[in-house]
């Protein structure tokens, strides 16, 4: 038997049933859930006279569309507070835990998984929101699901699902000074576009993935969304178990010892072969920002807007000249120097602990520059209390940032955190869709310290051009070879 | 397979959904790359607990101005559109979020069937949900029937055959799709996947037993 990937180990440890015509029908170890895609699911239930199969594995918390600002107050929109309590009593009725907006371990569902030690290696997580691939950091399989299969796994904590191919993305080498995750996720994405990945499970491998601290890992594998496939897998290893020992929802004792037996081997064996395979040399990665509308739309910050007669296909061409239109932009314009009206750090991208320092260590002791607004919303209210321990608060709130409370927020625009039409923002979100701020908002991802730089110049900046001589480094991340720490220039 | 014979009871026949043998309608064409769900249903009408409702904010952003008046640029406002109940798109439509509310948009707009080069995963599993039927063509099946939209002097029409399998218009075009097997008799015969899972109830609890011995230590 020839050997197989991390992936495979994963699906076929889950298989409870092989439909006669393909599918299979896969067991759900872990199933998150938010308000925005389960009240349907609930009320099908309750048609059909369905329970929780399992509300032991099933685990609730309210974050796209909650107040970020002054939480003592009801929610002001009465849809957004309506959809909230269907939660909370959909919680109740059907005995699942949830973590509401009172609660000190709310936050981002996808924050909140790893947070509370509920995501763990080789296990199947899925939830009705397609930003749950972050949980593949730690070797798991996780994917976003619509709201019927959310009703589906309600009832039987099984979901009926076809196969999908094995995609390697390598990432050889470690990349230089100022560069991290969410840029080799962006210059992945620019590599292999939208639908690169659609049908297929990507396994991040290589030097620079191995180097990656456990939330570095979740930003990248949170991202595989946009390259378009299913879900996003990193094998687990000490790194993994590090994070993960002590957490409150961890095993412990000699739970903690039989899991780990389990997990170690949850590997790629060397004999296993992939359906494609992509190698990116991350030594060559510069700082990414996207300028267009879709995040394969995406160059390096000493990159140009494209022109759209420099795509060979006509339907490139229109959907470039169609981006440019929407994001006011003239082919050829540099990149740098472009001004923001808006900052926004956060998103189940990019808002967690480390992203808040990475953040911290460019701002403190600058201030925003007049013309922007800024805000920072930490991944969940565990974050938040971790970085004013640090005085993080107080770094972004000197600057002249919003500091606010834990949600999806601005990252998608359901809650009053919005874009103004014609308001261009420098991003840590995962998606700049038109719209997707904010009906006419203008957004450009990039990595939290490319973002903070941006607050301070109010324009799109190469954040290494910020780095200070006395700067132990940007980034955290690249722990285990601190010479790329130090700064180049 | 035929699963109405399986239960004796109606419980696998899904109430939400319409079975899709064949339908012959009127086309809409949409020829945007990477379309995605933000902009088939923008975020702030996710906020509904139900799922009817959203058909009147379907390309909320692109279908009206800010000023609540109907876009007259935009594709589906043309004449020859108005009534439409195949859409046809462009490459990797439905990319981006998991919103379920982007297929009860298309749904309740009208739309039976949506053809493209290809469709995002998420997306395209949430349509046959729904009784929408998705069908992939090759590129230059795509480009022959847009060109065909243009060239209508008013609208244009197509019939999807899911029995068999086939596009088809009455002026000579003809393509062949193939879609799922499971995906295909889900569609043919409107079925409750949740019904039929629960007739699994024994090998569901087999694997749960065993699940809890591995975890307990009892077994590898």
């Amino acid at each position: 038997m020839s050997g197989r990937t991390l992936f495979e180990k994963v699906w076929d440890a889950h298989i409870v049933h092989r439909h006669p015509e393909g599918p299979v029908l896969l067991y759900v170890d872990l199933h998150l859930v938010h308000e925005v895609t389960s009240p349907q699911a609930f009320d099908g239930l309750r048609m059909a006279g369905r329970r929780v199969r399992r509300p032991d594995l099933t685990v609730a918390t309210v974050d796209h569309n909650v107040p970020t600002d002054d939480r003592a107050l009801p929610i002001a929109d009465e849809v957004s507070r309506r959809q909230v309590e269907a939660l909370v009593a959909n919680a109740e009725e059907f005995g699942i835990e949830l973590f509401d907006l009172h609660s000190p371990r709310q936050g981002i569902v996808h924050v909140i998984g790893p947070e509370l030690g509920l995501t763990t290696p080789g296990s199947v997580i899925v939830c009705g929101d397609s930003h749950t691939s972050t949980h593949g950091a730690f070797g798991a399989l996780a994917f976003g699901i619509g709201t019927s299969e959310v009703e589906h796994v309600l009832a039987t904590q099984t979901l009926v699902a076809s196969r999908p191919r094995t995609m390697e993305v390598r990432f050889d080498g470690l990349p230089g000074y100022g560069i991290g995750p969410k840029d080799l996720i962006l210059a992945l994405i620019g590599r292999i576009g939208t639908a690169g990945g659609t049908g297929h499970v990507i396994e991040y491998t290589g030097e620079a993935i191995r180097a990656l601290s456990m939330e570095g890992r979740m930003t990248v594998c949170n991202m595989s969304i946009e390259a378009g496939a299913r879900a996003g897998m990193i094998a687990p290893d000490e790194t993994t178990l590090e994070y993960l020992r002590g957490r409150p929802r961890a095993p412990r004792g000699r739970d903690w010892e039989r899991a780990v037996q389990r997990w170690l081997p949850l590997t790629t064996d060397s004999d296993a072969t992939y359906d494609t395979t992509v190698h990116i040399d991350a030594t060559a990665i510069a700082p990414q920002v996207t300028w267009g509308t879709n995040p394969g739309m995406v160059t390096e910050i000493g990159g140009r807007v494209p022109d759209p007669d420099d795509f060979a296909s006509e339907a490139d061409r229109r959907a470039v000249e169609r981006a440019l239109a929407y994001m006011d932009l003239k082919p050829g314009t540099p990149l740098e120097g472009l001004a923001v009206n808006r900052v926004f750090v956060g998103s189940c991208t990019n808002a967690r602990i480390e992203d808040l320092r990475e953040a911290a260590r460019v701002v403190e002791g600058r201030r925003v520059s007049n013309h922007v607004r800024a805000m920072v919303v930490p991944g969940s209210m565990q974050v938040k209390a971790q970085a004013e321990r640090e005085g993080l608060d107080r770094i972004f709130t000197a600057a002249g940032f919003e500091w606010r409370n834990a949600g999806c927020s601005m990252c998608l625009g359901m809650n009053p955190d919005i874009l103004q039409p014609g308001e261009r923002c420098a991003s840590t979100s995962n998606r700049n869709f038109e719209g997707r701020q904010g009906r006419g908002g203008r957004t450009h991802l990039m990595s939290p310290a490319m973002a903070a730089a941006a607050a301070i110049e109010g324009c799109l900046v190469d954040v290494r051009r910020l780095g200070r001589t006395e700067d132990s480094g940007l980034r955290t991340e690249w722990t285990t070879r601190p010479s790329v720490l130090s700064p180049q220039s | 397979m035929d699963y109405s014979a399986l239960s004796p009871q109606s419980s696998v026949v899904n109430v939400f959904m319409k079975p899709f043998t064949s339908h012959t309608g009127r086309v809409a064409a949409l020829p945007r790359a990477n379309v995605d769900t933000d902009q088939i249903i923008p975020k702030q009408f996710l906020k509904r607990v139900e799922r009817t409702g959203f058909g009147r904010y379907l390309f909320y952003d692109w279908r009206l101005l800010p000023d609540g008046s109907e876009n007259p640029a935009f594709e589906l406002n043309q004449p020859n559109a108005a009534g439409a109940s195949i859409l046809l798109a462009g490459a990797n439509f439905g990319c981006g979020s998991s919103r379920e509310h982007a297929p009860w948009a298309l749904s309740e707009y009208g739309f039976r069937a949506i053809l493209a080069e290809s469709f995002a995963d998420i997306f395209f599993n949430n349509c046959v949900q729904n009784g929408i039927l998705p069908v992939r063509l090759t590129a230059a099946e795509m480009a022959d029937l847009f060109a065909r939209v243009t060239a209508a002097r008013g609208p244009y029409e197509l019939t999807v055959d899911l029995e068999q399998e086939t596009i088809t218009d009455n002026a000579g075009f003809r393509a062949r799709f193939t879609l799922d097997p499971y995906l295909r008799t889900k569609l043919l015969q409107g079925l409750d996947e949740i019904g039929l899972t629960l007739m699994q109830e024994e090998q569901i609890g087999r694997f749960e037993r065993r699940r809890a011995a591995i975890l307990a230590g009892v077994e590898p």
